[in-house]
């Protein structure tokens, strides 16, 4: 296993960050203004780590495929971020954000990264709030918390319900001030589409101008890939319609080992889908779990003529409901975490109790909230005696006033009142925790090429929680690559410019615009996103919320299936050098065919149940937790990372064995 | 400095304050004029004190003429600037769903109180000017009496049914150019404080002193 | 439903456009309006004829991708929502929808009705951002206290998601409500005061060098922002720039 070196230094787990910047190489500030570092992507991670690395020094060329760096999907996180601020002093710590994070991700991260993590959490606030961004405040004008998902204290700073939206704006403030100093050179509209080694390194990007259709060639001392997660490769996933993993997938195909890529999130409260026209899924915050109880009917025959619009969710009488998270998990009830609580929505809808015309939906109902919160507010108000009526209205004007703009947006895509009829949910792809294998320093396996952000295999294990990615992101850009990179970079004062004209360069350069005359040229049967939705039904079914042995390799087969008659039979209207969507979209897709397929083998490779991978081979078989997912330390505490070899069926695995030295292991129980 | 006078924001706070002069000068314009509905003699002299003083006649009256030109050379010049940022028009454009009539045609207002203004020059200030320095006669009576001529050549005027017709359209589309432009000045000028106060005082100024200009025209029309 | 379209369709910048007509049929009263332009698109390209291009990404409302003027108005009929969040069932069967690219000599068409609105990042580099390196000793975030209300309106104000909206709404093509929201948002914190008079100054002036028009304060862009920003930031920013204007000279 020596080709996987974690590189995490020496020394107790609270000094490890903080003794490895002080010996870290540094570069010196009139050295700088003589190395390019290329930042792809421009979320919180890249948007972070661009104008980061250009406040120092370095010359940095950023490239996003939107028209604005403040666009990436960054902007659509909701809840909040996380930092072990204790401003409530409610006991958080270091150790407690690092612990849980450990937890909540089901003992499959990296301890000393975590730990980082956690150690910088509260330089991110501090760093937000003096650019400018409007976190929430309290009426003494400081900075207000709330609570979230599967933790014990109220550390996580908020803005509305557009975290992300403002801490991204708040990197994308520091980017301007970089670009307006001439420090950062911006290439909007610009799609990565292959990175160039020389020597072995990692020395610049073939990229298309996504107007002009122009291949262009960029050089660098360093490449940051910072593109997101490959969520869309399930087709249907709250990411953005762009939202690919072409730059990670283009890496991991030149040297770059994937890591876990079957630890997806599946996120358990967005709104279902309602036809196959359906492009896009939308998250609704988890917090409505905190109020809303989620059901189906008892009966199947109620589930019938609900789905087939006979009955209507407010006839079926208490007695015929099934409160399922409540009758499974006693204790935790409602708010089991996503992982569980999206598994047994399924297995609900599977037996046939779905609620909507798809048969996939759950209740999520806020009636007994309304009734709870009206008669308490009913005594403070001193009403004897309230009538039905006025103990609803109370009632709504409470839940109105906390899930108002939810509600709001639930009628506009819906058409149904929530107040009155139950929300429909179904649970939806969301995150990635599984992403390009990176060492301490945040490097890939390719020298001088990094990863950060969602985009790498990251600090979240086999589960990620409730505003953690904001903090990932940040943490990884403002202030850890912007420390490593230099270690590396150090020893690149003398190389001078890379220049563009090198074998190397021609070689990347021809095998992208050859590819590209591929889809120009065929005269194919089928559009892109047919092979898209083929793939994503593939992947929701087989690759989704629960996984066999028998469905995995069925799923191997097919996808390598569909990425045969894909690259037969795909059509691509347009031409090459012009604004082209379907040319875009068929080269992200062309990858997501092979990514998908190293998925499912990841999946069946991990004989076990962890966080968001759930095994149905792997269960506990009798006791208090039987049919729940049940891990397997002994034998699966690795990182799967995964080296390309031509095929994806032929890629080799390596395994980076996980030290729990500061967390004991234990099973989680929401019974 | 030099940015206040060419910038955007410049531009219109210029044209905010040229208009709040002109609407306290037509406050002043409508109080003289509204005292000849009651006495013929008070009106008399208060129109040959502003006719004859010459702080109002030197002063005042080019500082007025300034803004009043200024005003409008200003709107006309804004007008083409802002058609200018939209070379390409759209081929549906539902500007009625999102913004009132009056905001979107303060060009046409204007356009029409300009074309009024024509007119009402002609009728008084011409004359006005022609009597008192081209012909020099500036005992403001009428020839051969002792009477002050300013309230009988106003009553004159308002005989003509077409000129009094034409004066209302005039009230009218200055109404309409009020009714925006009495709070966009303030707007302008970056004062929200007293936000509704100043938006319904706009309101009644822009429909009450229009209201009882048509009521001056009228009222002389029919007591003739 | 069936529906008629009536689209620009216009090959690159420097191309004559003119509008084209479509028809959809069985369009679901549940899709989203771009799902719908997903199904024409997916029956042009199986008739082998070029998709329309659109700009759209998170199709959740946020990101500010999303831009086409329908039936006359940024964002289509509704209020409060961008085009990726107006569903079909605003229309009705039989309807004939005009959609159009944003009309602004600051926003070039690049391709049907995906426009250029690099003028917006022009504005933002010159000023809409507070000079602070990442420093990792940055001072406590809670060091300067600021008040709810200050902080609220300034979150008001830091909503805008740069869609553009405003300034297709506007009679007079003003970017006056975009500008008007980032230099509020600073205005409006203690962190943003060190360099609001520059701030303001700058960005204006960039604003008005992109060949925006001049706002005549007829209030459409208010009604038309997806996220509510209201005219009291253009207001505050006047008053900025004529305080930045007295204190510079």
């Amino acid at each position: 296993m020596a080709i996987l070196d974690s590189k995490v230094p020496k020394g107790p787990i609270k000094d490890k960050w903080t003794t490895y910047k002080d010996k870290i190489n540094l570069v010196n500030p009139a050295n700088k203004r003589h190395i390019d570092v290329i930042v792809v992507g421009t979320g919180l991670a890249g948007g972070s780590a661009a104008a980061t690395l250009a406040e120092l020094g370095y010359n940095v060329k950023a490239f996003a495929y939107q028209d604005s760096p403040r666009r990436a999907h960054s902007i659509a996180a909701q809840g909040g971020i996380n930092a072990a601020k204790n401003y409530m002093g409610d006991g958080d710590s270091n150790y407690r954000l690092f612990y849980d994070t450990v937890k909540g991700g089901d003992y499959r991260s990296r301890e000393a990264n975590v730990y980082r993590l956690a150690e910088v959490s509260a330089n991110i606030i501090d760093q937000c709030v003096a650019q400018g961004v409007p976190f929430a405040r309290d009426y003494g004008g400081l900075l207000d918390n709330r609570s979230f998902g599967g933790v014990l204290v109220s550390r996580t700073f908020y803005a509305k319900g557009q975290t992300g939206q403002q801490l991204l704006l708040g990197a994308y403030s520091a980017m301007n001030r970089q670009i307006a100093r001439g420090k950062i050179d911006m290439y909007n509209r610009h799609e990565m589409l292959d990175v160039v080694k020389v020597d072995g390194k990692a020395r610049g990007i073939i990229a298309r101008n996504l107007v002009t259709g122009e291949i262009e060639r960029h050089s660098a001392h360093a490449v940051v890939i910072a593109t997101g997660g490959y969520g869309n490769v399930y087709f249907l996933s709250t990411n953005a319609m762009g939202s690919n993993a072409t730059a990670a997938w283009k890496i991991h195909k030149k040297g770059a080992f994937f890591a876990n890529p079957c630890f997806t999130q599946i996120h358990p409260t967005c709104i279902p889908r309602t036809g196959d026209y359906q492009s896009k899924l939308t998250l609704m915050s988890e917090s409505l779990r905190n109020d809303g109880r989620i059901w189906v009917p008892a009966k199947l025959e109620d589930a019938k003529a609900l789905q087939e619009g006979r009955l209507k969710p407010t006839q079926i009488a208490e007695e015929d409901r099934d409160y399922y998270l409540e009758r499974r998990y006693p204790a935790f009830g409602n708010l089991v975490p996503r992982d569980v609580a999206s598994r047994a929505a399924k297995e609900r809808c599977d037996a046939g109790y779905g609620v909507n015309a798809t048969g996939e939906a759950v209740y999520l109902d806020f009636a007994a909230a309304i009734e709870r919160y009206g008669k308490e507010q009913a005594k403070i108000h001193n009403i004897s005696n309230p009538s039905k009526q006025k103990i609803y209205d109370l009632g709504k004007a409470i839940v109105e006033a906390k899930y108002g703009n939810l509600f709001q947006m639930y009628e506009k895509i819906v058409d149904e009142n929530p107040y009155e009829t139950p929300m429909m949910i179904y649970p939806a792809t969301h995150y990635t925790m599984g992403g390009v294998w990176v060492d301490y320093n945040l490097m890939t396996t390719v020298p001088g090429l990094y990863c950060i952000g969602e985009a790498n295999f990251s600090d979240h294990g086999a589960n990620r929680l409730g505003a953690s990615a904001l903090m990932q992101g940040l943490a990884d850009g403002y202030f850890v690559l912007p420390y490593t990179i230099g270690d590396y970079l150090s020893h690149e004062i003398r190389t001078g410019k890379i220049p563009t004209d090198s074998p190397e360069f021609d070689e990347a350069e021809k095998a992208v615009k050859d590819r590209i005359e591929f889809f120009i040229t065929n005269k194919g049967s089928h559009s892109v996103d047919y092979y898209h939705k083929k793939l994503g039904k593939i992947m929701w079914e087989k690759c989704g919320m629960s996984r066999n042995e028998k469905g995995l390799k069925e799923a191997i087969a097919e996808i390598k299936a569909l990425r045969e008659e894909f690259w037969k039979e795909v059509k691509v209207p347009g031409g090459s050098d012009e604004l082209n969507p379907e040319l875009e979209k068929a080269g992200r897709v062309a990858d997501f065919l092979e990514l998908g397929e190293l998925f499912a083998m990841d999946a069946l490779n991990r004989n076990e149940s962890c966080g968001g991978h759930f095994r149905e081979e792997s269960v506990e078989l009798d006791g208090e937790q039987k049919g729940e997912a049940k891990r397997n330390d002994a034998e699966y505490a690795y990182v799967a990372a995964w080296e390309y070899k031509g095929e994806p069926s032929d890629s080799v695995l390596h395994k980076e064995q996980l030290e729990f030295k500061d967390i004991e292991l234990k099973q989680r129980s929401y019974k | 400095m030099s940015g206040l006078i060419k910038s955007s924001i410049a531009r219109k706070v210029a044209m905010a304050l040229s208009a709040l002069f002109l609407i306290i000068f037509l406050l002043l314009h409508f109080s003289v004029n509204f005292i000849s509905v009651f006495s013929e003699d008070v009106f008399n002299e208060a129109s040959h004190f502003m006719g004859t003083n010459p702080l109002v006649q030197f002063l005042m009256q080019p500082i007025l003429i300034v803004g009043v030109v200024f005003h409008f050379v200003m709107g006309f010049v804004l007008e083409a600037k802002n058609k200018a940022a939209r070379p390409v028009k759209y081929t549906k454009y539902s500007g009625g769903e999102n913004a009132s009539w009056m905001s979107r045609n303060m060009l046409v207002s204007g356009a029409v109180i300009l074309a009024f203004l024509v007119l009402h020059f002609y009728d008084f200030w011409v004359h006005e000017i022609t009597v008192k320095y081209v012909e020099g006669d500036m005992s403001g009576l009428i020839p051969g009496t002792e009477h002050l001529r300013y309230y009988e050549e106003m009553h004159e005027k308002f005989a003509d049914p077409i000129r009094v017709a034409f004066y209302c359209l005039g009230f009218v589309l200055l109404s309409l150019h009020l009714l925006h432009g009495f709070q966009s000045a303030f707007q302008s000028m970056g004062i929200r404080k007293f936000r509704n106060v100043i938006v319904k005082l706009g309101n009644i100024y822009a429909i009450v002193i229009p209201l009882g200009f048509i009521f001056i025209a009228l009222f002389h029309f029919i007591t003739k | 439903m069936n529906l008629t379209l009536k689209i620009w369709r216009q090959k690159d910048s420097k191309a004559k456009g003119q509008m084209v007509d479509y028809k959809v049929t069985d369009i679901s009263e549940h899709m989203s309006f771009l799902e719908m332009m997903d199904v024409l698109n997916e029956g042009l390209v199986a008739k082998g004829e070029e998709p329309v291009a659109f700009d759209h990404d998170c199709r959740e409302g946020i990101c500010g991708m999303c831009s086409l003027q329908i039936n006359g108005e940024p964002h289509g009929p509704d209020r409060g929502i961008t085009t990726c969040q107006l569903h079909m069932r605003m229309f009705k069967d039989g309807d004939t929808i005009v959609i159009e690219p944003w009309r602004a000599a600051a926003f070039p068409v690049i391709k049907d009705l995906i426009v250029d609105r690099t003028a917006f990042e022009r504005i933002q580099q010159a000023g809409g951002y507070i000079s602070v390196n990442t420093s990792g000793n940055t001072q406590d975030a809670n060091a300067i206290p600021i008040s709810k209300e200050a902080a609220d309106k300034a979150m008001d104000a830091a909503t805008c998601i740069g869609c553009g909206a405003c300034v297709a709404a506007c009679k007079n093509a003003s970017a006056m409500l975009f500008t008007s929201a980032k230099v509020s948002q600073f205005a409006l914190l203690p962190q943003g005061r060190v360099e609001a008079t520059d701030r303001v100054m700058n960005m204006v002036k960039q604003m008005d060098l992109e060949g925006f028009g001049n706002c005549t304060n007829t209030g459409a862009c208010e009604v038309e922002c997806p996220k509510g920003i209201s005219l009291e930031n253009i207001a505050r920013m006047n008053r900025e720039y004529l305080a930045a204007s007295v204190a510079k000279s």
